[in-house]
């Protein structure tokens, strides 16, 4: 008999998730910080998919990445070698990475470091770089090319020397105020990206080589409001990752897509995927853009509602609703619902509207099958062809096939 | 007994367990109606419903 061992293992890995503070220790560049990234490898978002089966805007960012690299001169040059199989793609999220929509990382692109000082395990993700026509969205012509060269050469060297001279940044505590400012981490990062700069701005202004680069490096931050969630990623990903290989536990420990599929990996079973076609994402467009437009859900930044926050901490953005539809009642009901799949409540991530009781958080894969509620998603929608960026925002379901999979595969190696 | 007559001479309140129609039905006829959202464990899948009660016997 096991009695009580499912539980005991799931109050065990929530409680690592709960307990994770991450914290920002700088900025290095991909093939020196990532573990076994090479310059042949090229890590994407989602789970695992080869080039064949890749969908538009991971292809664009894939070709726009090997540009980047000086590994190929045109697109068709690109494309010829992705295919080629001389190009290694891995997944973000086994090289202890996350990225945003298509997540592309290649050897040479700055990366962020954050660390969960609670259990010392690190994770990384690559700086964001505004909207409009952006490699995460697949586009690659040279502006995309200059503008990440600019992002290597400027921008991360300015914020990593500002970084060192201000100290570690507690993301934790960054996010936890970014809650109750409005965001929830996901898709709205505007107090979030408004936190960083406040903190920043005097050491940026100090680190930068001139008063012309501050002053760019601050309007760049001034007009993305995203660039925090190119933190709440890693953060979410190494709160996670501790809890990720803890026996006999029924808590998801990563949700991904890659724009095909849409992939979950339960803690009690490693490393393993299991995986369904990606669903269409239900929101808003930006004018002239449709659903026939749209890509299926794309990226890794589905961690952040792993962690228990994004969708899972809706109610804590109400304003959100008029970027991705429904009401205010909605967003409530969202995070409320949420309680009713998960295992317990963040005591750093709360909700002023909920009276501050924490964010529903770790996934119990028992629970959504029973109540048959997938998990609640605050997403970005990107056009299906490479290049043109992102068309609109909404909300999105996992697959209920990813988590009757995981169900079936917990059942039956208990029972081998 | 007494208080069973006195169920018969009350006002009717409803508690609607599932599906919505049932009490908007009553609804319609001037009858409270609190509604209860629920809904059978794993959608009624009885290979699932097995999965989860084997889980639970462990």
């Amino acid at each position: 008999m096991r009695v009580g061992t499912i539980d005991a293992a799931n109050a065990r890995a929530v409680g690592l998730l709960v307990g994770a503070k991450p914290v920002l220790k700088g900025i290095g560049i991909a093939r020196d910080v990532i573990p076994g990234m090479a310059l042949n490898k090229i890590l994407h978002a989602g789970p695992p998919v080869e080039w064949a089966r890749m969908c538009g805007p991971v292809r664009g960012a894939v070709v726009g990445a090997l540009l980047y690299e000086r590994m190929a001169g045109s697109r068709e040059e690109a494309e010829a070698l992705a295919a080629s199989g001389e190009v290694d793609f891995e997944p973000c999220h086994h090289a202890g990475a996350v990225g945003p929509m298509a997540g592309v990382v290649s050897a040479s692109m700055p990366v962020w470091v954050v660390e969960n000082e609670s259990q010392g395990n690190r994770s990384f993700s690559t700086l964001n770089e505004g909207l409009g026509k952006v490699l995460r969205f697949g586009a690659f012509d040279n502006a995309v090319i200059e503008h990440l060269k600019w992002m290597e050469t400027r921008l991360a060297p300015t914020l990593a020397r500002a970084l060192e001279a201000h100290g570690d940044l507690d993301l934790r505590s960054m996010i936890a105020q970014a809650l109750e400012m409005g965001d929830e981490g996901h898709n709205r990062n505007r107090a979030g990206t408004s936190l960083f700069v406040r903190t920043l701005a005097a050491a940026i202004v100090s680190a930068a080589e001139s008063a012309a680069l501050a002053s760019e490096v601050l309007a760049f931050l001034a007009r993305n409001d995203h660039f925090f969630l190119n933190l709440t990623m890693p953060a979410a990903k190494c709160s996670l990752d501790p809890a990720a290989h803890i026996p006999d536990s029924t808590m998801v420990s990563a949700m991904s897509r890659n724009g095909t599929e849409f992939g979950i990996r339960v803690s009690g079973l490693g490393g393993r995927w299991f995986t369904a076609p990606a669903p269409a994402v239900d929101g808003l467009f930006f004018p002239g853009f449709g659903p026939k437009d749209a890509n299926p859900d794309l990226g890794d930044s589905v961690i952040c509602e792993t962690a228990g926050f994004g969708g899972f901490a809706m109610a804590s953005a109400p304003a959100i609703v008029q970027f991705v539809g429904g009401s205010v009642d909605m967003a409530l009901n969202s995070t409320r619902d949420m309680y009713e799949i998960t295992l317990a409540e963040h005591p750093h991530y709360r909700v002023p509207a909920l009276d501050f009781r924490g964010t529903p958080t770790g996934i119990d894969i028992r629970k959504v099958v029973e109540t048959m509620t997938p998990p609640v998603i605050n997403t970005g929608i990107a056009h299906r062809d490479p290049g043109v960026g992102q068309v609109g925002a909404g909300l999105v379901r996992p697959p209920m096939k990813c988590f009757e999979d995981a169900l079936e595969a917990f059942r039956a190696e208990r029972s081998s | 007994m007494r208080r069973i007559l006195d169920l018969f001479t009350q006002d009717l309140v409803v508690i609607n367990l599932g599906l919505e129609g049932f009490g908007e039905a009553l609804r319609e006829q001037g009858v409270e109606v609190v509604q209860m959202n629920w809904n059978p464990p794993a959608g009624g899948n009885r290979r699932l419903i097995e999965l989860l009660d084997q889980l639970e016997e462990e």
